[in-house]
């Protein structure tokens, strides 16, 4: 597989992710193991809630309004501050393509 | 291994399927297309779509274009074109543009045949003839470079960008390696990833028209000020872990492999045999997408889902392959290739590989799941307002 297995449940695509795709489904609570996988303060973060298989975890804080990374490439941006451990999901994190909904200086 | 046995055609295309295609030119004619290949045989394969019988002219060229491309693709052996009778696509000529291809087509008015009963008698006549035909059709050696691949993905989830994408990626790259054509598409899902494709373009022209059919696509949602993200991603995909359109974009683009783009051509137009991955323009909606892509010539298509698509084909095998474990124990029925084994440790490349020999089996005859099944949807990508008159401005 590309990218790397977090305790054999989740996966980060590339270094650069702030997010990792979950492979089981994990209930709250749940403590993983990043080790020195993400710059976050602690060598493990624990799930804030149940994130089901193919879902997507924080890994580190991402403010309202910063890029979300998944296969290092940004995918889009957290609409409200997410926590590391936090589900990512349409209730946080937001397309900035496709938006006929919203209007910004270059048109889109 | 590079191998397999097809159906030699007239026009030198080799085909690996050989069947009859009972082509109607308009929704009307499409459940009398449906009668006479159930009773002709299996040979006979009808293509039964949603187009009326009068279009506007660019919508009306397209589905001239795709049933052209549909009669002339190589796994057809002869073909039979139904019509009403008041349609706006003449039926003789698509006849005439199918027969350049050098096999034989038949053409079937069911008004001047006097009515449904005996059109059907007449055009299951006229099939069992072509089915007889075809069976003399000359079998030979081919090496994989003559495959067109088509790739398509549908019913996406996490596991798609994860496992079996990559996976099909990797036997695009082997196929374009060995000489063969990779055609992917869906282009509103290339949204926030064509930087990406736009880097592995060969040429700036491929590049810019590649950019600006994204850029079109994109507008689509937002001259209507609507915003993509009820229907990109679609609910089922949110449900399996997509969060953005940029998500399902980024893990959809590895199923064409890591090739160099060598070209983008129209929805259903003829694609180049032998020039490694091109794009074709065509809508997300997978049914259409594969459907262009076997018009433009692909004798074969492989097909990733993580949440479980069934999906066929009249004409081409489509090979389904599954990157979701849970879909693997649930539908193994409707699958071909086991991708799921990526998320429990089994190399990308060593999934790749499998593909690959999967699809070699294939067009040497094996049946896919969906042929087993006798799963062959089919739809004609029909041009939109919209669409009409962004065409016009860029005549």
């Amino acid at each position: 597989m590309n990218g790397r297995v977090i305790d054999e449940v989740a996966i980060m695509m590339s270094e650069t992710d702030n997010v990792a795709t979950v492979i089981d489904d994990l209930t709250e609570g749940r403590g993983l193991t990043v080790g020195d996988l993400v710059a976050v303060d602690n060598e493990t973060i624990t799930l804030a809630e149940d994130v089901p298989f193919g879902h997507k975890i924080a890994l580190t804080h991402i403010a309202a309004g910063e890029p979300v990374y998944k296969y290092g490439e940004v995918i889009g941006e957290a609409s409200s501050r997410i926590e590391p451990g936090e589900w990512v999901h349409t209730h946080n994190c937001e397309s900035r393509r496709g938006r006929g909904d919203i209007r910004t200086e270059d048109g889109g | 291994m590079a191998e397999f046995t097809g159906y030699r055609r007239e026009n030198g295309r080799i085909g690996i399927r050989n069947h009859v295609a009972i082509v109607p030119t308009s929704v009307t004619a499409s459940p009398i297309a449906d009668q006479i290949a159930a009773d002709a045989g299996r040979p006979a394969r009808a293509t039964p779509h949603q187009m009326g019988t009068s279009q506007p002219e660019a919508a009306r060229e397209q589905t001239e274009r795709t049933l052209v491309g549909t009669g002339r693709n190589p796994n057809v052996g002869a073909a039979l074109i139904v019509e009403l009778g008041i349609e706006d696509v003449d039926a003789e000529a698509l006849a005439d543009r199918i027969a350049r291809s050098g096999k034989p087509v038949e053409t079937l008015s069911i008004r001047d045949a006097g009515g449904t009963r005996a059109a059907v008698d007449a055009g299951v006549a006229a099939a069992t003839d072509l089915v007889a035909g075809v069976r003399d059709a000359r079998q030979e050696s081919a090496d994989v470079s003559e495959l067109v691949l088509a790739v398509e993905c549908g019913g996406s989830d996490a596991t798609s960008g994860i496992a079996a994408n990559p996976a099909v990626g990797v036997a695009c790259d082997r196929l374009v390696e060995a000489g063969g054509t990779v055609c992917f598409s869906e282009t509103p899902e290339f949204i926030g990833a064509e930087h990406i494709l736009a880097e592995r373009c060969v040429r700036n022209e491929t590049r810019e028209r590649l950019l600006k059919r994204v850029e079109t696509r994109e507008n689509a949602a937002k001259l209507m000020n609507v915003d993509m993200r009820g229907a990109q991603p679609t609910p089922g995909n949110q449900k399996g872990g997509l969060t953005t359109i940029e998500e399902k974009s980024l893990g959809a683009i590895s199923k064409g492999g890591t090739t160099p783009v060598r070209g983008i051509v129209d929805y259903a137009e003829d694609l180049p045999v032998g020039d490694g991955l091109v794009v074709m323009d065509t809508p997300g909606y997978d049914i259409e997408s594969v459907t262009g892509k076997v018009a433009g010539g692909a004798q074969i298509a492989v097909f990733t889902t993580g949440r479980g698509s069934t999906t066929g084909n009249p004409i081409a095998p489509v090979l389904k392959v599954t990157g979701n474990p849970k879909i693997w124990d649930k539908m193994a029925d409707n699958m071909d290739v086991n991708a799921s084994t990526v998320i429990e440790g089994e190399p990308i490349s060593a999934v790749g590989v499998r593909t690959y020999e999967t699809l070699r089996d294939v067009a040497d005859g094996e049946l896919t799941a969906a042929e087993q099944h006798h799963l062959e949807e089919y739809a004609i990508n029909e041009l939109q307002p919209n669409e009409l008159v962004d065409l016009r401005g860029t005549v």
